[in-house]
């Protein structure tokens, strides 16, 4: 006999999502598909969220490696969490219209670091998910796609989906190795063992980029010596002023190179790797003279990335580049080459921008793709439903001091600086509106009403001030930028004056 | 693409053509590929901030004030002489087709050709041809 706790449990545990038809599919339950889900269920959007995990979380339920983030989390920031200007100083907390469901990170946080921990993150998006009330197919896997008609059937471990529109948020996650002879004597980052367990090991560390110093700095106190080689010189993202160059919490391991600690950093390539009775021969080959060199150490492992898991779907026709295997995609991070796919989350960095002075936007990151997430559904909102976005009205005197604040404190200009911006238009009929925040590089090269879009820029000393992109007559022909500020506030008369001078003609 | 077919398309290309294998490697780690769809500028005439492009795939059109001035498809490259003088560029180039290019970040430039001298000579030579062409129609 059925119980009826058992009956309700059965009831309780059908899976939602069945296998079917829907108006948009999305693919991941890590960040970047839990934000674009949540964007999408605010606009009404129908749609189905399938992953392949048991739970949310995406890359956070493995990663970062030794369970501490590289993003930081600041609780005590002299703003509301529940206010957007927050979300400047927390990185990690996914985003919501609904002030009751922001900044949720912080109040997870033990209060040890401003890094949260790995098990904190992975917690935040849970709780993320419960109070906003998304919905989730887990333990169904994405396995095959076909095209049918215009639009696109997912073969999964639970049934054939069908749907026009499909947004990929499957990470940046499957395990890169270069193809280096004898690469299978290596490791790859994915699968270094616990710590300890290279005790007195000597290592050699393929890859000088953060997921190799971040190998090289938790293995420190038990690995020597330790090796770290490519051929591209490394960099520090203070130089680099982005987090494309190593991060400050990784360079200990560079200090004790500078210092002769017993960690040595070269730049050379890996020619090959063999076996030898006293473990492994790395033989290398100095990038500048090309002269040779071979280490004899214990361990290898790669630090090569990852390439996007994108199974079969340059079969059904998304154009890919690169060596990460990343789609071709247009300003909404739509497939050049496939409409109705999109890609979410950390896949969106392939967009580059303007990447002015070779800055690249933060879209690999939490704190960027939560933003571009927003462009994306706007964007299947508007060309597969119907669904225009809102355009306030702006009355002119307001629209110096709009432009100011958003310069000052708007997080997705901070987070996505030269890549996001807000922009005013005029319409024919005289009345300015606000066009929300838009993709730059599709504001300046796409025609449209007059208007200007402001956002913040970092030039190549490292400066960081707010840049003005004015259309007229339909066309973006250059920049400005306004002056620096000592503390980045610039809502002062003298940034008043500088703006209202760019834009006079246009929005007065 | 693998890193194997990466170095074999960067050896096809002229101004990578005196580079022994090291060195492609190292010119692979330092430039980034990029993707971009028709119809997009990848160079924008009077914009700071520009970087230095080599065409890997695809069609563009150097366009000054709007009007077509050149053709450019895989092996050209384009951004160097605003780098060079320190200006902004005085013309957009335009994506006829997706196109992928390998970028260069603008303040690597000069390091990048100090550090491969036979790449600038091949630049140079490329320079001059556009040079004598220009010379030429005058």
């Amino acid at each position: 006999m059925v119980s009826r706790r058992a009956a309700a449990a059965a009831a309780h545990t059908e899976p939602i999502f069945p296998a079917g038809s829907y108006d948009v599919l999305v693919v991941g339950s890590g960040p970047g598909g839990l934000q674009v889900s949540y964007y999408l269920s605010r606009l009404g959007i129908d749609h189905a969220v399938i992953s392949a995990d048991p739970e949310p979380g995406g890359m956070f339920r493995r990663y970062p490696f030794f369970q501490r983030l590289l993003s930081w989390t600041k609780p005590h920031a002299q703003l509301a969490h529940d206010s957007t200007e927050y979300e400047r100083y927390d990185w990690n907390s996914l985003v919501a219209f609904e002030p009751e469901h922001r900044g949720l990170m912080p109040g997870l946080m033990d209060g040890s670091s401003e890094f949260p921990s790995r098990a904190e993150m992975e917690a935040g998006l849970r709780l993320f998910v419960e109070r906003t009330g998304l919905r989730v197919r887990y333990d169904t896997t994405w396995q095959g796609t076909s095209r049918e008609g215009d639009g696109y059937v997912l073969h999964t471990s639970a049934g054939d989906y069908r749907s026009r529109v499909v947004i990929f948020a499957v990470g940046i996650a499957e395990p890169l190795l270069p193809d280096t002879p004898g690469i299978e004597h290596a490791a790859h980052y994915a699968d270094t063992r616990e710590a300890a367990s290279y005790a007195d090991r000597r290592l050699f560390i393929i890859g000088k980029q953060n997921s190799g110093f971040e190998l090289a700095s938790g293995l420190l106190q038990w690995a020597s010596p330790i090796i770290l080689a490519s051929p591209r010189p490394a960099k520090l993202s203070v130089n680099l002023h982005s987090l494309d160059g190593v991060r400050a919490r990784y360079i200990q391991p560079w200090e004790d190179a500078e210092l002769g600690g017993g960690v040595y950093i070269l730049n050379a390539s890996i020619e090959r790797i063999e076996r030898h009775a006293d473990g492994l021969a790395v033989h290398t080959r100095r990038s500048d003279t090309a002269e040779p060199f071979v280490a004899q150490v214990d361990e290898v492992i790669a630090a090569s990335g990852f390439r996007a898991p994108l199974l079969d779907l340059p079969q059904v026709g998304v154009s890919v580049f690169g060596r990460s295997g990343l789609p071709a995609m247009d300003n909404a991070y739509q497939s050049a080459t496939a409409p109705g796919i999109y890609f979410a989350g950390t896949i969106g960095q392939a967009v580059s921008g303007l990447k002015k002075y070779g800055i690249p936007a933060n879209s690999g990151a939490v704190h960027g793709h939560r933003y571009n997430g927003r462009l994306l559904v706007d964007d299947v909102a508007r060309r597969w439903f119907g669904i225009e976005r809102p355009r306030p009205e702006v009355a002119p005197e307001d629209v110096v001091g709009r432009l100011l604040a958003s310069a000052t404190v708007a997080p997705e200009l901070w987070h996505q600086k030269s890549y996001l911006a807000r922009a005013l238009s005029r319409d024919p009929d005289g009345v300015i509106r606000d066009e929300g925040i838009v993709s730059l590089a599709e504001y300046v090269d796409a025609s449209g009403p007059d208007g200007v879009a402001i956002t913040v820029e970092t030039d190549d000393s490292g400066d960081i001030h707010p840049a003005v992109y004015v259309r007229r007559r339909g066309r973006v022909d250059g920049d400005a930028r306004l002056d620096s500020s000592p503390l980045h506030d610039y809502r002062d008369a003298e940034h008043r004056a500088q703006l209202a001078a760019l834009i006079g003609d246009v929005l007065a | 693409m693998n890193q194997a077919e990466i170095l074999d398309a960067l050896a096809g290309l002229a101004l990578f053509s005196d580079l022994d294998r090291p060195q492609l490697e190292a010119v692979a780690h330092t430039m980034s590929e990029e993707a971009f769809p028709a119809g997009q500028r990848i160079l924008r005439q009077g914009f700071s901030g520009s970087g230095f492009f080599v065409i890997l795939d695809g069609e563009v059109s150097v366009r000054v004030d709007g009007s077509d001035v050149a053709r450019l498809a895989k092996g050209d490259f384009f951004g160097e002489i605003s780098l060079l003088l320190g200006e902004p560029p005085v013309a957009d180039v335009v994506t006829l087709v997706p196109v992928k290019a390998l970028q260069l970040a603008g303040p690597d430039l000069r390091a990048f050709l100090l550090a491969y001298p036979p790449v600038m000579y091949r630049m140079l030579q490329s320079v001059s041809r556009r040079l004598e062409r220009a010379n030429r129609r005058g």
